[in-house]
This record gives structure tokens, sequence and C-alpha cells, in this order.
């Protein structure tokens, strides 16, 4: 069986005496949906930026397609096909959101033409075609977040890193955007999210990492890991598990 | 190629003024504020679209005015070529500077204080320095002739300094239209967002920066030309740095006619002042000042910014529901 698509082997990250990601291991099967989940601060953010390029990480290694990536800079990484969205989005606050848009499209297309049609095409598909004149920082959150999927679509990624891109939304707003994404996958691009909203993650994701306190304590299908007692006392703390465990004994 | 036409205009209509314009103190006058825009569309290019705000412009300017002079004074170089490798030698600075400044990360007052420093190390040099003629400067010797790119007719100059100036108009449009300004601007609204998409910022702000350092130099090859005379005061004073960054800020950060529209209303502004406060000593420049800290109030992005916001908010009362209607359909 060929390797996984990205493989993350024993990754830490130290800041200081602080260990943010403690020796975590996990792999994104290649046109599958994967999901990292965890507590807040469990170090999550931290190690999508290891796998991107935008830390480095103090010891283990990142392999993609193969490759050794590990401390590759962030634009090598892009034109590699790996594409990331910000937790807190990022828009080129000044630019009309098709001018956003063309700054991801420009990596594959160097003419101005060609690339202005890819980025058209992109806002299309991501139903951005009434706003590609606005100006992004007018748009919603929901607008945003859409545009920051849009931009890391537009450099045409083979793996796709999404960075809680449902945080924020109504729920109506996260029904619109969850068959987009499962859409992408259907497209054959590979995806990692980090995601609270659990409802996307049981129904986005095959396979689920579970990151706690920098370790990946748990993984497996949604279904497996939500009744996992590691992963059950890791969001609701040491006992919780045998507690739940009893009172449904009775 | 589309957006070309405004530029051809306005080319056209300045390069018809010496046709009704004989002065030759009106000439001078528009001489000089033509190069003070080049020099200011240099800093725009890195400035403006790049977002690297530098106060040491005087560097780029100044060392194609040394290189001018000094290749033909000391070395008998013809005066093109002089002017040529003017420009060159600015793009040079400008990858060496941008080399040092971009690798070691810095930005924002940083990088404008480092530009500075870059700047006033030149200045000290040239004024000591046995080949630029240290404390008394470089003179170049009179020698009338297009040969020696020295021109009998102010109109002559005029209309060289004014082909320079559409080049720098030229050249602006067409990184305004390609993958490398799309990247440059990306670099100067988040530099982390660019990079995710694949842009390598510190190449792309060099590549800027030598662009930018080739365009001033230009300007600083023609002040020598012009002039015919060239010291360190002149070449890497702070005063071009000044007006370099003046102008685009004055007449719109980051657009293709922002220096020039800067620097005709900066100089003419200057005139006026003269004008109204006659002989008392620095009133001028008072008056100047003030009404500088009055449309930099107004028009925080410049001229053309103001004149973009006026006519959005004009085009927005007359069509009301216009902006209204995009917002509606949403989900």
């Amino acid at each position: 069986m060929a390797e996984p698509l990205l493989v993350v082997d024993r990754v830490t990250r130290r800041f200081g005496g602080l260990l943010a990601v403690n020796g975590a291991s996990l792999t994104a099967a290649e046109g599958r949906i994967t999901a990292l989940i965890g507590p807040n601060g469990a170090g999550k953010t931290t190690l999508f930026s290891i796998i991107s390029g935008f830390l480095k990480a103090s010891d283990g290694t990142v392999r993609y397609g193969g490759e050794d990536i590990t401390g590759e800079l962030p634009h090598r990484l892009a034109r590699r096909g790996i594409a990331r969205t910000f937790q807190i989005v990022q828009p080129f606050a000044g630019l009309s959101v098709r001018e956003n848009i063309l700054v991801g499209a420009h990596l594959h297309h160097r003419a101005h033409d060609a690339a202005l049609a890819a980025a058209e095409e992109v806002g299309r598909e991501m139903g951005l075609s009434d706003l590609l004149d606005r100006p992004a920082d007018t748009l919603t959150v929901a607008g945003r977040k859409r545009l920051e999927l849009a931009r890391a679509l537009a450099i045409e990624p083979k793996l796709l890193l999404l960075d809680e891109v449902l945080a924020g939304l109504n729920p109506s707003e996260i029904r619109d955007i969850v068959p987009v994404i499962r859409g992408l996958c259907g497209r054959g691009i590979t995806i990692m999210i980090i995601e609270h909203v659990m409802q996307a993650v049981m129904s986005l994701a095959e396979h689920v990492f579970v990151l706690a306190e920098g370790r990946i304590i748990a993984d497996g299908t949604p279904a497996q890991v939500a009744v996992d007692p590691r992963v059950i006392e890791a969001y609701l703390g040491h006992g919780a598990a045998a507690k739940l465990g009893a009172s449904h004994g009775y | 190629m589309r957006g070309l036409g405004p530029i051809a205009i306005a080319v056209a209509v300045l390069a018809a003024v010496p046709l009704v314009v004989h002065s030759n103190a009106t000439l001078n006058f528009l001489i000089v504020t033509l190069m003070i825009a080049l020099a200011g569309q240099g800093w725009n290019i890195l400035g403006g679209y790049g977002g690297q705000y530098s106060f040491g412009h005087a560097a780029f300017f100044g060392t194609g005015a040394y290189v001018t002079a000094v290749l033909q004074v000391r070395y008998g170089v013809n005066a093109w070529l002089g002017f040529g490798a003017g420009i060159a030698a600015g793009a040079a600075l400008g990858s060496v500077i941008g080399a040092l400044t971009f690798r070691s990360g810095l930005r924002g007052s940083y990088f404008a204080l480092v530009t500075l420093a870059f700047a006033e190390v030149l200045r000290i040099i040239a004024s000591v320095a046995p080949i630029t003629g240290a404390g008394v400067g470089t003179l170049i010797k009179l020698d009338l002739g297009a040969q020696a790119f020295q021109f009998q007719s102010r109109a002559v100059f005029y209309w060289a300094v004014l082909a320079l100036v559409a080049g720098s108009l030229v050249a602006t449009r067409l990184i305004e239209r390609s993958r490398f300004g799309a990247w440059l601007i990306a670099v100067r609204e988040n530099e982390d967002a660019a990079k995710a998409l694949g842009v390598d910022a510190r190449s792309v702000k060099t590549a800027a920066m030598v662009i930018s350092g080739a365009i001033t130099a230009a300007a600083g090859c023609f002040y020598a030309q012009y002039f015919l005379f060239v010291d360190s005061g002149i070449a890497y004073g702070t005063w071009i740095s000044i007006e370099a960054l003046l102008t685009p800020i004055i007449g719109g950060v980051g657009t293709v006619f922002g220096p020039l529209l800067g620097a005709l209303v900066v100089k003419s502004l200057g005139e006026g002042a003269k004008l109204v406060t006659g002989d008392v000593p620095g009133l001028d420049l008072i008056v100047y000042g003030a009404v500088l800290v009055l449309v930099i109030w107004f028009t925080p992005r410049g001229l053309i910014g103001g004149f973009m916001q006026a006519r959005k908010w004009l085009t927005r009362r007359a069509t009301p529901t216009a902006s209204s209607i995009p917002e509606a359909g949403r989900g």
C-alpha cells in the first residue's frame, strides 16, 4: 500500500519551556477528509503551521507525497500543492474579492487574463459571484470564510488544510458550506480540517485524530473517537468518562 | 494594451506645453517638477505598491547622479552610456539594500530607518571620497550637443525628462497588470497570507526595490545632465528622499498617476506660497507646510484616493439603492 499523502511523524514544537506539540504523529490519506480535533490550546493550529511551513518543528519530520518537506518555506510548500486557510481570516483587506482570489490564481497562471478567468471561476464555485467587486473588508464573516477558502483553492492545491472554516458561522451557513467542502474532496483534493463544530466533523471526516496537550491521544472513525474514554476525559475532565459510563449503566 | 490610453493623453498634453510656454523660468520649474515626479514614481513602486516605506531614496538618486557624472568626468565615458550606467547602478544598489534589509526581515519603521541610514552613509562617503570630488563635488564640462546629452534649449530637456516620466508611467501600469504586481500588492496587504498562496515575499520585495532604485536613479542621472554639477548634499541629501516620498503620498500612493499629480501639486504649491507671501523670509514654507497638512488631513489616501472617494459618494447619492441590492440575496 502506498504511503498516505501527508505523514506527520513524531513532530515536536517547543516555545521556550512550553511543549505546544509533543511527538504528534498523524496521516492524511489521499482523496479523503481527515479531521484534527481537540480542546482549546491542544496545539492543533501549531501543528498546521508546522505542516504548512510557517513554524519550524523542534523535532520530527513531515512527509508529503513521499518526500521529506520538514522546514521548507511556506511559499515553496504552496507551490508543491499545500494550501492552508487561517483560523483568523487574513483577507487582503484593501483589495476586492476578485483581486484577492487573483493573487492565488496567479500561481499557476502567469498571464493576467488567464489568472482573472481562473479567479472568477473559483469565485463562482464558492458562491462569491455577486461579491467579486466588493472590497474584501466589507464581507460578512461567512463571506470572509468563503473568500479564505476560494483563495486557497485558487492555487489548485492537492492538500488543503482548513483551520476552523466553520467557526463563527450560524447553523444555516454551516449547512451551506459543508457540501462545498465535501465537493472539493470529491474532486480529488485531500483535506485536513481543524474543527470544533462536531456535527460537521461527524458528517465530513472519515478519520479523526484527537490532539490534547500536544499529544495525539486517539484516532479512528468519528463514531469510534466519540465514545473513546480518553477523548471524553480530554474534553470534560478527569473522571468524566467513568461518570458518564455509570449513568448509562443504570 | 488596455489602460495605456490615459497615459498617452497625459503625456501628449504635457508634451505640448513647450509649444505654448516659452518662458525659461516656467520650463525650468516644469523640468524640476517632472524630475521629482520621476523620483517619486520610483518610490511609489516599492512604497506605494509594495508597502515598504523608504526614507532613503536619496541613495538611488545620488548613485544615479554620481555614476553619470563621475564616468564622464573621470573616465571620459559618453554621457548616454553614463546615463544608462547610472540607472543600472541604481538597480544594483536596490538589489544589495533589498537583499540586506529583507533577508533580516525588516519591516515598517525599522525598514524606513535603515534605508535612511544607507542614504546617510553614502552621503558621508561621497563627501570625503576623492573619486566623487569629495567636498568640492563633480562638475560636468559644458559640451552642448545631443551626443553629450546637453541641450541649448530648455524645451529639449523638458521633452527628455517627460520621456523618462512616460516610460515610468507605462512601466508602472504594466506592473499593475502583471503577476509580479498582484504579488507585490498582496505582500503589502498581508505578507503571511501572500506566502500561503505561494508568493516568495522576499524576492518580490527585492525585485520591487531593484525597479524602484532604477527609476529613482534615472531622476538622479537626469539631474546631473541638467545641472552639470553634483555634490554630496544634493545627490544624497534628505531633500530628495522627502520629495520622492511626499509626491506619491500627496498624489495617491499605489496609483499610476499619483507621483506625477503629487509633484505638480506640491511644486506649484511651493511656488504659489512664495508668490503669496512675497519677501517675508520663511513664510512661504509655513504656508506650504500648512497646506500639505490639510491635504493629508482631508485625503489620507492622496488626491487620487480623494477623487475616487468623492466619485463613489456622488454615484451612491445618484442611485441610493444600488449599494444595498447585492447584500440582499446572501444567505
